[in-house]
């Protein structure tokens, strides 16, 4: 039942994954709504994956690796599809979806077994923390993709090449409106999960603090996102300069998540 | 019946030539009145824009109806007829239901694609109707030259790109900045160019206008007709940051604008994108400037570029709207065809002795003691029966001759009786507007 789940959901992502990238060949109006029904779809099966999961576990099923690409992905698509009923921009899709699927099909490279929890960790800040930290990633996860709009948008209009794909794309203010709004939600859930780790750590392996690798490196993250946050609000920093530290961002976000699970042991690194 | 297009266009005539033949819009009545009146013509449409005259009529000779209507043309205007001839083109059947949807459709336009003509079509057709100088050819004609127009512009990308240089600036700025509503246009120096681009710029919706000249007099002149704000031009980099979109074309032998001045002002505006244009020859503003962040620099040739790049676009989505045009002719071409008397007494002659077979065989087959004459009477009776009902509809169609009203009755009858007409999906109370 659950694995039946979990493959419907790749199915769906994959064939609006496809939809979405051929839309950007050919828009045309069909296509778009098509794509988000298949996707608005595979959002259900994969929430009904997750409950599912949650129910046969016991706790938020974010424990191993499966379930944390997993969950990423669902929360990459959960607020995608938040921000396409604000922006009505299909094309957004083109940039976000191919990234969930790969981190759904990543996720199938992982065991899927349940493993009992460490007793220490049974708590419902695994809920708050985890949940908090995915929805912050999924934030920056749709930031990265309006920044390589961004990119490629500003580059032709610097470069006057206005071809099929700039009329596709929309304006660089939207974009950076997109970047900004992404920001000013994403920065605040990581910052809370970070906190809500702290306690969780105090009450799990009785200190706020460790330094663990994962810590650090969210801490890093954090600072990344706290600069970006700060450039924009203090000194104006927008459009391209948002857009590249946005990218790097993420960059250093994926480490955190990937990287510092499978390179760096420490407490954090469940598999 | 056959339609019949008389006219002249851009493609024929100079401007000299088509102000002499257009109809004031306001007085429509007096011409098209007169044209209904001519011999041979039953029902007329006339459209006159800036760039083309044309009649659209009916008649029942091809030949002397086109004859008339160029006729009228020159007598109305007072011109020679000699004079005008040369300019005058004519269609008629397909080829006129092909001119004219490919007119609607913005296809025969100076500028492939732009909207207008569809709406000047329409305002001419409203007065047709209105002064009753139409009638159901023409408005069904006219009616289906219009969704024609519109399948073409749903369907093909004719009109989705901007052609000139003004409105492509607009649309340019429109990919930088989004919405325009909040946002600020400046002038510095003056010319037609400039002018005529702020002006699309103002149709659009920008928030204000700022204008700045060598001659301050000059910037208080033309601020007053953008309803702005004149700027003292040793005050511009007090003010540029104030600017979102600045179109340039002073006289200026050098550079006005360099990187050097540009860095502080995009720092005094904290980074918000600025949008140059560059019309003047030459340039007001150092290329250079392009290379900072947040700003984007497009000279004339820049904007030519783009015009030059979707008028390919264009030509290749005309390609597409003919495709569409050819399809609809021949099925509008069917229903024309349909109207025609003769075969029209023949499908309804038709029909009444199929069913008077049909039920004829019905009461002979069951019927056992049937007298020996009994089947021939039963023909005869029945047949006179048939005869008598369709004695008044035949004579009256014969009789009104070729008209308007005949055209009507046909019309009627096809479809009261279900006589196969094609092109019965767009009927007439099914057509849009």
């Amino acid at each position: 039942m659950n694995a039946l789940f979990f493959y419907l959901t790749l199915g769906l992502y994959f064939v609006a994954t496809v939809a979405y990238l051929v839309y950007l060949v050919k828009p045309q109006q069909a296509l778009g709504s098509a794509a988000r029904w298949i996707i608005s779809t595979g959002f259900l099966t994969h929430c009904a994956f997750t409950f599912d999961r949650y129910l046969e576990a016991g706790h938020t099923p974010i424990t191993n690796l499966h379930e944390s690409f997993s969950f990423f992905s669902l929360a990459l698509v959960g607020i995608f599809i938040a921000f396409d009923r604000r922006y009505k921009l299909v094309v957004l899709g083109s940039f976000v979806t191919p990234l969930a699927l790969v981190l759904m099909g990543v996720s199938t490279l992982f065991p899927a077994n349940i493993a009992p929890l460490n007793p220490a960790l049974k708590s419902k800040w695994l809920f708050f923390h985890t949940t908090m930290a995915f929805l912050g990633y999924a934030m920056f996860g749709i930031a990265f993709g309006a920044a390589i709009m961004y990119l490629i948008q500003s580059h032709m209009l610097k470069n006057r090449k206005l071809g099929a794909m700039f009329q596709r794309l929309p304006s660089l203010d939207t974009l950076d409106d997109i970047n900004y709004r992404c920001l000013t939600f994403g920065f605040p859930l990581l910052t809370f999960a970070i906190i809500a780790g702290a306690i969780w750590a105090e009450t799990a392996w009785g200190t706020y603090w460790s330094w663990d690798p994962k810590e650090t490196w969210s801490l890093i993250t954090w600072f990344v996102y706290a600069a970006l946050l700060h450039g924009r609000l203090t000194t104006g920093w927008r459009g391209r300069k948002a857009a590249i530290l946005s990218i790097v961002g993420f960059c250093i976000l994926l480490f955190t998540f990937i990287g510092v699970n499978l390179l760096l042991p420490g407490l954090h690194s469940y598999k | 019946m056959n339609i019949i297009v008389v006219g002249l266009s851009h493609k024929t005539a100079t401007v000299e030539i088509r102000e002499k033949v257009a109809f004031s819009p306001t007085q429509m009545e007096k011409p098209l009145q007169q044209v209904v009146a001519l011999p041979d013509i039953t029902e007329a449409v006339i459209v006159s824009t800036c760039n083309r005259v044309e009649i659209y009529a009916t008649t029942r000779d091809i030949a002397g109806g086109t004859a008339r209507l160029k006729r009228f043309l020159a007598d109305y205007h007072h011109l020679a007829l000699e004079m005008l001839e040369p300019h005058l083109y004519s269609y008629h059947e397909e080829a006129a239901i092909r001119h004219v949807f490919r007119v609607a459709s913005s296809l025969d336009s100076m500028v492939v694609g732009e909207p207008q003509i569809l709406g000047q079509i329409k305002t001419s057709y409203g007065y047709a109707a209105e002064y009753k100088s139409s009638g159901i050819i023409l408005n069904r004609f006219l009616h289906k030259a219009f969704s024609v127009a519109k399948r073409v512009r749903t369907e093909t990308k004719i009109a989705s790109s901007a052609v000139s240089v003004a409105f492509a600036a607009v649309e340019l700025a429109k990919k930088i900045f989004g919405d325009l509503s909040d946002k600020t246009v400046m002038l510095i120096g003056a010319g037609e160019m400039c002018e005529l681009a702020a002006k699309h710029f103002i149709n659009t919706g920008v928030n204000g206008v700022m204008v700045t000249n060598r001659t301050y007099e000059r910037a208080v002149k033309l601020a007053e007709e953008f309803d702005g704000k004149p700027v003292n031009f040793e005050d511009l980099f007090d003010q540029l940051h104030k600017a979102d979109i600045i179109l340039s074309s002073t006289g200026a032998p050098h550079f006005i604008i360099k990187p050097k001045e540009m860095e502080e002002v995009i720092r005094r505006r904290r980074h918000k994108p600025m949008f140059f244009i560059d019309i003047a020859v030459p340039r007001d503003i150092d290329p250079k400037v392009n290379g900072i962040e947040n700003v984007f620099l497009y000279t004339v040739d820049d904007l030519n570029g783009v015009v030059e790049s979707n008028l390919e676009q264009r030509k290749v989505e005309a390609a597409k709207a003919e495709a569409i045009v050819e399809q609809e002719i021949g099925q509008f071409f069917k229903w024309l065809s349909s109207l025609e008397v003769t075969p029209t007494i023949v499908a309804l002659r038709n029909r009444f002795e199929e069913v008077r077979k049909a039920e004829l065989d019905k009461t002979l087959s069951t019927w056992k003691e049937l007298p020996p004459d009994g089947q021939k009477r039963l023909e005869a009776l029945t047949a006179a029966i048939v005869n008598k009902l369709l004695h008044p509809p035949t004579s009256l169609l014969k009789q009104t001759g070729q008209g308007n009203r005949t055209d009507l009755y046909v019309d009627a009858l096809r479809s009261l009786y279900g006589l196969e007409t094609a092109g019965q999906d767009h009927g007439m109370l099914e057509l849009e507007e």
